[in-house]
């Protein structure tokens, strides 16, 4: 036994525990139960519940067992007498105030303080008194509140501040006019907010979205993987008679703990969406109409294969579809000869093709991010692209790491950034530049590059930072891989991480970016990233000019392309245009010739490689509606129309495996860029007014642009032209005026918004929103009327 | 735009609560600025007549650099604290044991017949709030006694009373 270990006794049994810790940590891990409300693993210890009260011997009277820590030799009874009249009595005075409308409420059947009551509770209450009722205020869309059932354990208000970073939940009052509320009405904000509805254990704080649907008895559970971000969280569906009901968070340590994006536990709303296509359809004139699969799949066939023969067949696919489903898309492309097949819509640069890693990642672990020294995360709005991340890289702030960024915009973060740097975004190259030179990097594979860079006190201290610490890295976002430089960003990126000893990560955009390089998916790479001699069209050489026929996987042009007025151009122009999906956009009811009815990720077998690399598979949990099939099933009919061979496979794990066979000696480095020659790519738009933006995070695939409670929170209010004070005074503009936005021959009218993280002589407009559909990209000069 | 500019044009709390709040921030470590806070709120509703808005806590929470919930958190748990509108004179009658013993229901049943509201109401004029005192004042030895605007009145009689509170403008 160490130091640091020591031996105690609880109820009669010796355990072996760590010194410092708290008593019902080692009794959890001993499997002894003993009750609790406010105790919770991943928050500090309140110890206002005073439910997990236990005997010590020696002590003079019941102590907390959540914040007693372990001593040598101590003796704990959990059921002794003593203990088990203080847990009666504090159940007694928990239920005094607490309405005991367990009939309706949501939380019944799943409620710790209905579980312990039915433990520890009296059969009669000695009160007689009135009970205190409290008031609800409504606190947004995505949470439903009944806070006369609060017992005040204060978890959500911790959550909020440790692990959310955003105070928006507190006990305000005293005595018995204590409250957990926001104080003022108001909707909360944190994009992990949904959290606060797990960790309640009454029904205070219930799931809104799925209030008084289903009982938590009847509903069934179904491991799958959240597939949005990158991070590929756990998650558990519940399902209610075939139908999903809500997600809920499945632990795991490494990737999501026990925490999900409000993202990955509200976009199921968005599955029942009226334009989910329920059959296959054709069209006939202007008209798109429901057929029969045979019908459907002869045209789809016929589309590709017209394409085909005129050398013109274009290939989109998202990276939210599965690794199966991506992997077949791209057999099915090859097969027919072609190379034009891209899962990378929203990216403006792809000179850097030849030179990018086998797949772009993290480099690390998702666990890695929270005991980092220093990093600099460049181009991203981490807390609303991978709200996990976020979480975990606040960790490694709170623990005094060096956490910096570089963005073309100061955006709100839930921790102190030891440095943060908005550029305007054409900017950013030299900024990153500034900041490579102050750590000596060696630059001298870049040609070209502008000279007159000097760095300036905070270009140092960053370079300072990532050189001192020993687990140091450079995280490279959504917003540097839309940059139209991005080969130049990577190139730099790659230097500095280098010269600092630093991991150079990529924060992958969609659950399965990683599974699409991976798949091949890309122009330039075949599956385990085998390299083609002269490689395809990239997407956005595809959509520049029209092709003969598109094939479309879960893409909507309009929202995805980065140039989604011109890519609607192209497709409307398209000969053929066949889609595979769930969900029928305007642009497909517009452009389609044949659609082709697929599962969601709730509906196949699905894997999901995330940021990290790990492959994750999840099973079908429910049955597709009306004609909808498996994608995976789909495109093992049509290969069998078109007359390709080697696509009989009879379960999806073949499909896997086959991957995995050809992934097998793969290396992953993300460093290939590192003294490769290449010109730098000058993105100086001068005094020109510059549009900048991201794909918003309710915005990012066609499930949760479907999910009206996202839409309707505060994340999923977008729409805005955004300025900062000096730009608007510039240009008498004030809170509240519309503007008139110009762009790519597209015009559109925005409300004003005011954002001094904005950089003077630059609007923040978000891409993928309906109202930014019909202008050009972001990163491009823009006008204002 | 410096500091001081953006908070004149924007804050709730006027100058001269601004210069005062400021002189209590340097009392404190700066990383420690929050400890001002009860400073600040004191501040605040002087400024206000007597009563806090959330206008002029989120303004603390601003100058402070703290949530604005924690900053209702605070000014909701004081009792010194108004956070709804009421009179400008703030009237608190002790009925803690010792007062009460020394007949504080008299006196708080004379004024209340007086001003015709109950403790916890106000005049309709806006000019006497009588408030639910909830903590012994400290002050047993000259019970019964009350509290107005800060001033500490003792050993009262309902005619000692009424030559107190007619005197308030």
């Amino acid at each position: 036994m160490s130091d640091d270990e020591l031996k105690l006794t609880v109820d009669g049994v010796e355990l072996t525990a760590k010194r410092g810790q708290m008593l019902i940590e080692v009794t959890d891990a001993a499997g002894i139960d003993i009750p609790r409300f406010c105790y919770h693993k991943k928050l500090s210890v309140a110890a206002n519940c005073r439910m997990c009260l236990v005997e010590v011997e020696k002590a003079p009277k019941p102590l907390p067992a959540c914040a007693t820590p372990v001593m040598p030799d101590m003796v704990v009874k959990t059921r002794s007498q003593l203990a088990l009249d203080a847990q009666k009595g504090t159940m007694e005075f928990l239920l005094i105030n607490h309405p005991l409308d367990c009939p309706i409420c949501d939380q019944g059947g799943e409620c710790e303080l209905q579980d312990l009551a039915m433990g520890y509770g009296g059969s009669a209450s000695q009160y007689t008194e009135g009970k205190r009722v409290v008031m609800d205020k409504y606190i947004g869309p995505l949470i439903a509140t009944e806070m006369t059932r609060c017992i005040h354990c204060t978890r959500c208000v911790r959550f909020g501040e440790e692990v959310a970073g955003v105070r928006e939940l507190g006990a305000t009052g005293r005595g018995e006019h204590v409250r957990i509320g926001t104080y003022i009405e108001k909707s909360v904000a944190s994009e992990v907010s949904g959290n606060v509805i797990d960790i309640c254990p009454v029904g205070a704080l219930t799931a809104r979205p799925s209030r008084y649907s289903a009982r938590s008895w009847e509903l069934q559970q179904a491991p799958s993987i959240a597939p949005h971000d990158s991070i590929g969280s756990n998650i558990f569906v519940h399902i209610d008679n075939g139908k999903i009901n809500r997600v809920v968070p499945r632990e795991n340590e490494t990737i999501n703990e026990v925490w999900i994006s409000d993202r990955d536990r509200f976009s199921y709303q968005g599955l029942s969406s009226s334009d989910r296509i329920l059959s296959p359809k054709i069209r006939q004139g202007d008209a798109l109409v429901d057929c029969d699969w045979p019908t459907a799949l002869q045209a789809a066939a016929n589309a590709l294969k017209s394409g085909s023969e005129a050398g013109s067949l274009g290939v989109l696919a998202s990276a939210g579809n599965t690794l199966e489903e991506l992997y077949l898309i791209q057999k099915l492309a090859r097969a027919l000869g072609t190379d034009d097949i891209d899962h990378r819509l929203g990216q403006n640069d792809f000179s850097g093709d030849a030179l990018a890693p086998v797949m772009p990642w993290l480099g690390m672990n998702v666990n890695d991010l929270e005991s980092l020294d220093a990093a600099l995360v460049v181009g991203s709005n981490l807390r609303k692209e991978l709200p996990i991340a976020a979480l975990r890289l606040r960790k490694s702030a709170l623990a005094g790491g060096k956490i910096s960024f570089l963005n073309p915009a100061d955006f709100p973060l839930h921790f102190d950034a030891a440095e943060s740097l908005s550029a305007r975004y054409d900017r950013l190259p030299e900024e990153l530049m500034a900041i490579a030179i102050a750590a000596g990097a060696d630059l001298s594979s870049l040609k070209n590059a502008p000279g007159g860079i000097n760095p300036e006190e905070h270009h140092k201290r960053i370079a300072e930072q990532l050189k001192q610490g020993d687990r140091t890295a450079l995280l490279l976002g959504n917003l540097a891989a839309a940059h139209p430089a991005y080969a130049t960003l990577m190139a730099i990126a790659a230097s500095l991480a280098k010269a600092c000893n630093a991991t150079l990560s990529h924060l992958p955009q969609r659950a399965n970016s990683c599974g699409a390089w991976l798949a091949g998916v890309v122009p330039h790479r075949k599956p385990g990233g085998v390299a083609l001699g002269d490689g395809g069209k990239t997407a956005a050489e595809m959509l520049e000019r029209p092709m003969h026929t598109y094939l479309l996987m879960d893409i909507e042009p309009e929202f995805d392309a980065a140039q989604p007025a011109h890519a609607m151009g192209s497709i409307a122009a398209a000969d053929q245009v066949v889609c595979i999906g769930s969900f029928l956009s305007d642009s497909w009811q517009k452009h389609a010739s044949v659609v082709l009815p697929a599962g969601t990720f709730t509906e196949t077998f699905g894997t999901f490689v995330n940021a990290a690399g790990a492959w994750q598979s999840a099973n079908g949990i429910v049955e597709p509606p009306g004609e909808a099939r498996p994608g995976w099933k789909i495109f093992r009919v049509l290969a069998d129309s078109l007359g390709l061979e080697d696509f009989d496979y009879t379960s999806p794990d073949q499909i896997t495996q086959e991957l995995q066979g050809l992934c097998g000696s793969i290396e992953l480095n993300n460093l290939q860029h590192v003294g490769k020659s290449q010109d730098y790519q000058r993105t100086d738009f001068g005094d020109k007014l510059l549009r900048a933006g991201e794909i918003p995070i309710h915005r990012l695939d066609p499930l949760v642009r479907r999910s009206v409670p996202l839409q309707k929170s505060e994340d999923g209010k977008q729409a805005f032209a955004s300025l900062c004070q000096r730009e608007l005074d510039r240009r008498k503009l004030s809170v509240g005026d519309t503007v008139s936005v110009s762009q790519a021959g597209g015009k559109v009218t925005l409300p004003v918004k005011l954002d001094d993280g904005v950089p003077e002589n630059c609007v923040w407009i978000p891409a993928g929103l309906t109202e930014t559909q019909v202008l050009g990209n972001t990163c491009s000069p823009v006008e204002l009327s | 735009m410096n500091d001081t500019a953006e908070q004149m044009t924007q804050s709730a709390l006027n100058q001269h609560s601004l210069d005062e709040i400021n002189e209590w921030i340097t009392r404190y470590p700066p990383e420690q600025k929050q400890s001002a806070v009860l400073a600040a709120l004191r501040v605040a509703q002087h400024q206000n007549d007597g009563y806090l808005t959330t206008e002029l806590m989120d303004a603390c929470a601003d100058v402070l650099d703290m949530p604005k919930i924690a900053v209702y958190e605070v000014a909701s748990f004081y009792s010194m604290y108004e956070t709804k509108p009421c009179g400008r004179h703030n009237i608190a009658i002790c009925t803690n044991i010792s007062c009460m013993l020394m007949g504080s229901d008299t006196i708080v049943q004379h004024v209340e017949k007086k001003y015709g509201i109950k403790l916890g109401e106000s005049t309709p004029d806006g000019k006497i709030y009588l408030k639910v005192e909830e903590e012994c004042l400290a002050a047993c030895a000259g019970g019964p006694m009350m509290q107005v605007d800060h001033v500490y009145h003792t050993n009262l009689t309902p005619e000692k009373v009424d030559k107190i509170l007619d005197a308030l403008d």
